[in-house]
């Protein structure tokens, strides 16, 4: 399985194996991630599950959708070029090793 | 004082998110979560759709995982009934005699399916769609129906519609009044929602009343309407909304109408008692300070987070934005504001094309904004709306207007 790790605010990381095809969002709810909060159960509706993606990994993840790109326009910590909803990180081989960094809130 | 921690009663979305938001901002005393369904604290959204559908099993459904109460030292207690509340004591009586005592009590008791006064509605195939066991009967059943008749096209019975229409069950919804989702959305949403349905085979019939559901050996049969209609059907969802639990806050003399009434800071007449979520009418700044009672995720944990800040020694008056959101098949839903008792719309984008927007006005004040499959719409509307910004009926029916420029203005 792929491994991904979270990295939270005081910089404790936790890696975890997700099963391809779940998400980033999911794996962090059923591990108790605090720091991620995904309000409306990942329908890419409330944007309380931004994470930001390692800046040099960024082509390893798929590319924003309009859906998405318009809702991380309401996240609670600034948006930057790297920011996403880790409800739409639908978890790949690819992603293999990636690493995502939680925002400072969500709400 | 002796502090003897916590005591919230009901663990859906507002119960839930209180004990984490509590923990999350460091409260350190006992936090007692007690919950009258069999499991852990789940989400209810998708019990209506993903979950009815067996494209997520529990496991999502699920909050947390077991482990998150234990090491938030969180203390769920499901399956629990509380049936008193012994304010002089500060303290809850459960069904098994036990006592809890409280420096704070959090009501968050929800609310129950409206159960209509019908001859039959105790028919083996008659089912509701609000938690979890009812779902998972629901679920069976539909597998097994071959004709299903949805009493109420409100959400609920909307999106399970779209659900049951995806399995190829013959669906007749039938509607007391003369249009869907009439409570809550604006003509030109609800028009545009009832006929994509139709587009998908479900039948409607409006202005009808459900009279009687009738069965043979103890089985859903038909249902028959007041004009004469007989409708086949071997399951009958009824969906014709929810009434708030207030029973135990009335009985401990607590002021109860539509609702478990608290001030703007969500607190009762009880200095000790504050009450959460779907049970509770607070005075809303988003409608005139009216009181109002909302059955919203948005709105059961915003206001778990307003009083986890206030039990933390920070009150504040609850302001947020509410919110909603639906999904019907590919239809997505999702509403900014409150948009009751506007007499003006103004139609964004173009409704044959399947997206587009509805701005809500009253005596040209803009109250809310409906999207349908327009996320930016929404994400925009609301930042605006939040920020008490406005948009003018000329510049919303504007295309070239840019809302999202609107959104993010640093001042009206």
């Amino acid at each position: 399985m792929p491994r991904v790790t979270y990295v939270a605010q005081d910089g404790k990381e936790t890696t975890l194996d997700i099963p391809v095809d779940t998400t980033i969002m999911q794996a962090a709810i059923l591990h108790g991630i605090d720091g991620i909060v995904a309000e409306c159960g990942g329908s890419c509706m409330c944007a309380t599950c931004h994470v930001y993606v390692r800046d040099d990994q960024l082509a390893m993840v798929s590319p924003v959708s309009a859906d998405e790109d318009a809702m991380l326009e309401g996240t609670a910590s600034p948006r930057r070029t790297n920011s996403r909803l880790s409800c739409q990180l639908i978890v790949s081989p690819a992603m293999d090793g990636l690493v995502v960094y939680l925002p400072e809130t969500q709400t | 004082m002796p502090d003897d921690g916590i005591v919230i009663v009901g663990a859906g979305h507002a119960g839930f998110q209180l004990a984490a938001s509590l923990r999350q901002h460091g409260y350190g005393g006992a936090i007692t979560l007690i919950g009258d369904e069999p499991v852990l604290p789940y989400q209810r959204p998708p019990l209506s759709k993903d979950y009815l559908d067996g494209k997520i099993g529990l496991e999502l459904l699920l909050m947390r995982p077991e482990a998150f109460y234990r090491d938030h030292r969180i203390g769920y207690l499901p399956g629990a009934r509380v049936m008193e509340i012994d304010r002089a004591a500060r303290a809850v009586r459960l069904a098994t005699g036990e006592r809890l005592s409280y420096s704070h009590l959090v009501l968050a008791t929800g609310a129950r399916n409206r159960v209509p006064p019908l001859p039959g509605i105790e028919l083996d195939g008659v089912c509701y769609l609000r938690t979890l066991a009812e779902t998972e009967e629901l679920r069976e059943r539909l597998a097994a129906a071959g004709r299903v008749v949805v009493i109420g096209a409100g959400f609920i019975g909307l999106e399970f519609a779209a659900v049951a229409r995806a399995k190829g069950k013959h669906v007749h919804i039938v509607e007391l009044v003369d249009r869907v989702m009439a409570r809550v959305v604006s003509v030109p949403t609800s028009l545009f929602f009832a006929e994509a349905h139709r587009g998908a085979g479900v039948e409607f019939g409006f202005g009808a009343q459900a009279v009687r559901i009738a069965g043979h050996g103890g089985k859903v049969d038909h249902v028959d309407l007041a004009g004469g209609e007989r409708l086949a059907a071997d399951l009958v969802l009824v969906s014709v909304g929810v009434v708030p639990n207030t029973e135990l806050a009335a009985a401990s003399g607590l002021a109860v109408a539509n609702g478990i009434v608290v001030d703007a800071t969500l607190l009762t007449a009880d200095p000790a008692i504050s009450a959460i979520g779907d049970c509770a009418t607070f005075p809303c700044v988003h409608a005139e300070g009216q009181q109002t009672r909302l059955e919203a995720v948005q709105n059961a944990a915003d206001h778990a987070r307003c009083v986890a800040e206030r039990i933390l020694g920070t009150p504040r008056p609850y302001t947020a934005l509410p919110w909603f959101w639906s999904e019907q098949g590919k239809l997505r839903l999702q509403i900014a504001g409150l948009t009751t008792g506007h007499d003006q719309t103004v139609l964004r984008g173009d409704a044959e094309s399947g997206e587009f927007s509805v701005f809500c006005y009253r005596d040209g004040q803009l109250l809310g904004i409906e999207s349908v499959n327009r996320p930016a719409d929404h994400a925009h509307a609301r930042r605006l709306l939040a920020a008490g910004r406005q948009v003018r009926p000329d510049e919303a029916a504007d295309a070239s207007f840019d809302l999202r420029a609107a959104a993010s203005a640093r001042s009206a």
